[in-house]
């Protein structure tokens, strides 16, 4: 850059410009309030007033038998949501991406077109429609399975502790997985065409290509996906709010830190809301997203950075 | 390419296994909408077949829109997306081409800062954000919504367009800059053309939240003139739990618009996408 040679440089407006408006807006409405939320998790009211109480609200929600037993279970369902979507959505969608860059596939705009549209559909829709499809009153889910033979399958999954969680795990991987099919097609698209063409000089066609020249090239962007699917589970609540309820039945089994978090901050049924037991709630979660973007910088995308061009 | 790398096996394997997705990804929507045009006999009679004379009833819908307000609450949400996504575009880029172009003190400072938002949920500051809206006399608004959703889509949108706007050839740059173009004229015409692709990804990964949010309508914006066509959707299907010729009328006419507006979109995307400046 030019103006680095010279000794003396005027200050450069334009960059405070150029950063401004989203530095305002995002520290305005996005930051101060998480910075007040976490604050909110130190402090208890009291008739009537906020007082500071250090960590006590924490040692209450992992002592005490009735928020601790919800807090581990809620967590624990969380975690399999997210190894969920990490076995079944994203290879999934690094499949559809692969096929569908392949060189001269017709319909490929298509198939692109209808697999995303899932996607762009709100999580009342989705909920709503696979709650009536999954439904044995409808009887479309044992239709279906019948005309395959399989009709003895068939349980109402939503309405089963031991399967619900899977089931609606499985009805997000549905809605989402047009999500990583973008992002890796997108990257396979960016490969340059000298790379494949050198990769077909020495004789590597068709899966050695995708497994030895391809993937490595995506990595990074595999990683992205990895890391946005796990920010975006772990706090995850509209798809098990329009479908099971914020009491996420059947009896908590599809509780997770988000329906969890609902709970406590504004009440239900019964229980009152506590917004400092919800602020609390929400540090945890802040610390256990913190945890995995962590691991995600450090570990995963330094060693990947090699990779790009 | 050569036709070495083509075989016809492999080519009717791919278009069986992304037929048989298309498929999975249809199926649930064209049930729905199928069966909205039917009487209630031939929803749970024949679920699988399409309408056909002796089926076909419109019940459903004179029962919607008999009740609800659809268009309008469709266009809150038209209004609160495309005002908080070309927000999102425009400040995202603009602080992204800041972090990638310009060496500054406090530059990786404030990249770290400006990503914080990626892996925090704005949800989690919910109260601390009614609180200001109810100070500011924001409760109510769409502003209110348009504030929220800017603020929320910034963080990925300045992460990903920095990654991309890092690929914009220097050499570009400087020969505006020898040309005598200002700052500002490099950023709009040489390098906002160029990073389209990813803008177009940036919007379709921006909006989709934004337009399928509950959460804050909810809670900043739940009156009759400010609800947002997801949260309408939600309280009707709540009051119509028994009646399913209402409830998948409502749900095919909360699908339409959206697939409307999708197709119309997806073509900008996917040319975006392929046209491939970014390399």
């Amino acid at each position: 850059m030019a103006a680095e040679i010279r000794p003396k440089r005027p200050f450069r407006w334009h960059i405070g410009v150029f950063l401004a408006p989203a530095v305002l807006v995002y520290t305005a409405i996005m930051i101060l309030p998480l910075a007040g939320t976490l604050q909110l998790s130190l402090f208890r009211n009291i008739e009537q007033h906020q007082v500071f109480v250090g960590l006590e609200n924490f040692r209450t929600l992992f002592g005490d038998p009735n928020w601790s037993v919800n807090f581990w279970n809620a967590l624990r369902n969380n975690t399999w949501f997210f190894i969920i979507h990490m076995l079944v959505q994203n290879p999934i969608g690094v499949m559809l991406a692969a096929l569908l860059s392949s060189p001269r596939l017709r319909f490929s705009a298509f198939y692109r077109t209808a697999i995303f549209v899932p996607t762009i559909l709100s999580f009342v829709i989705v909920g709503f429609a696979w709650k009536l499809i999954l439904s044995p009153l409808w009887g479309v889910a044992p239709h279906l399975l019948d005309l395959v033979g399989l009709k003895s399958l068939f349980t109402p999954w939503l309405g089963k502790e031991e399967y619900a969680l899977t089931a609606l795990s499985l009805i997000s991987v549905w809605q989402f997985v047009g999500i990583p099919m973008m992002l890796i097609y997108a990257a396979l698209l960016s490969i340059p065409e000298e790379v494949i063409e050198a990769a077909e000089c020495d004789g590597i066609t068709g899966m050695s290509q995708f497994w030895k020249i391809k993937l490595p090239l995506i990595l990074p962007s595999i990683g992205i996906i990895s890391i946005l699917t796990f920010v975006g589970n772990f706090n995850a609540f509209d798809l098990i709010y329009t479908a099971q309820g914020a009491l996420a039945g059947p009896n908590y089994s599809t509780d997770i830190l988000g329906t969890f978090l609902y709970r406590a901050f504004f009440g239900f049924q019964l229980q009152v809301g506590d917004p400092n037991m919800g602020a609390a709630i929400a540090t945890m979660m802040f610390v256990i997203i913190l945890g995995g973007v962590c691991v995600y910088l450090f570990l995963v995308q330094t060693r990947l950075r090699r990779y790009q061009f | 390419m050569s036709t070495a790398t083509r075989s016809l096996p492999r080519t009717i394997g791919a278009h069986a296994i992304l037929l048989t997705y298309t498929a999975i990804a249809l199926f649930p929507v064209i049930l729905v909408i199928m069966n909205s045009f039917k009487s209630r006999a031939g929803i749970f009679g024949a679920p699988l077949t399409p309408p056909t004379p002796g089926t076909f009833d419109l019940i459903g819908y004179t029962t919607v829109i008999g009740q609800g307000d659809f268009i309008h609450y469709f266009q809150n949400s038209l209004v609160v997306t495309v005002a908080s996504l070309f927000f999102v575009l425009l400040f995202g880029a603009m602080a992204a081409f800041a972090l990638s172009e310009y060496r500054f003190r406090g530059n990786s400072l404030m990249g770290l800062y400006l990503a914080l938002g990626i892996m925090i949920p704005i949800r989690l500051g919910t109260v601390a954000i009614l609180q200001l809206m109810v100070a500011s006399g924001l409760v109510n608004t769409l502003t209110a919504l348009i504030l929220v959703y800017t603020a929320q889509g910034l963080p990925l949108a300045i992460f990903i367009l920095s990654e991309f706007m890092k690929q914009v050839s220097d050499d570009l740059k400087n020969a505006g800059r020898i040309d005598g173009l200002s700052e500002y004229t490099i950023f709009f015409r040489l390098v906002l053309p160029l990073v389209r692709p990813s803008m177009a990804t940036v919007a379709v990964f921006t909006m989709i939240p934004i337009w399928n949010d509950l959460w804050f309508p909810l809670i900043l914006a739940p009156s009759e003139e400010t609800k947002t066509v997801t949260l309408g959707a939600q309280l009707f299907l709540g009051q119509f739990v028994t009646n399913w010729n209402a409830i998948l009328a409502a749900l095919s006419l909360a699908i339409m618009p959206v697939l409307i507006l999708y197709v119309i979109f997806s073509r900008q995307l996917i040319r975006g996408i392929t046209s491939g400046a970014v390399k």
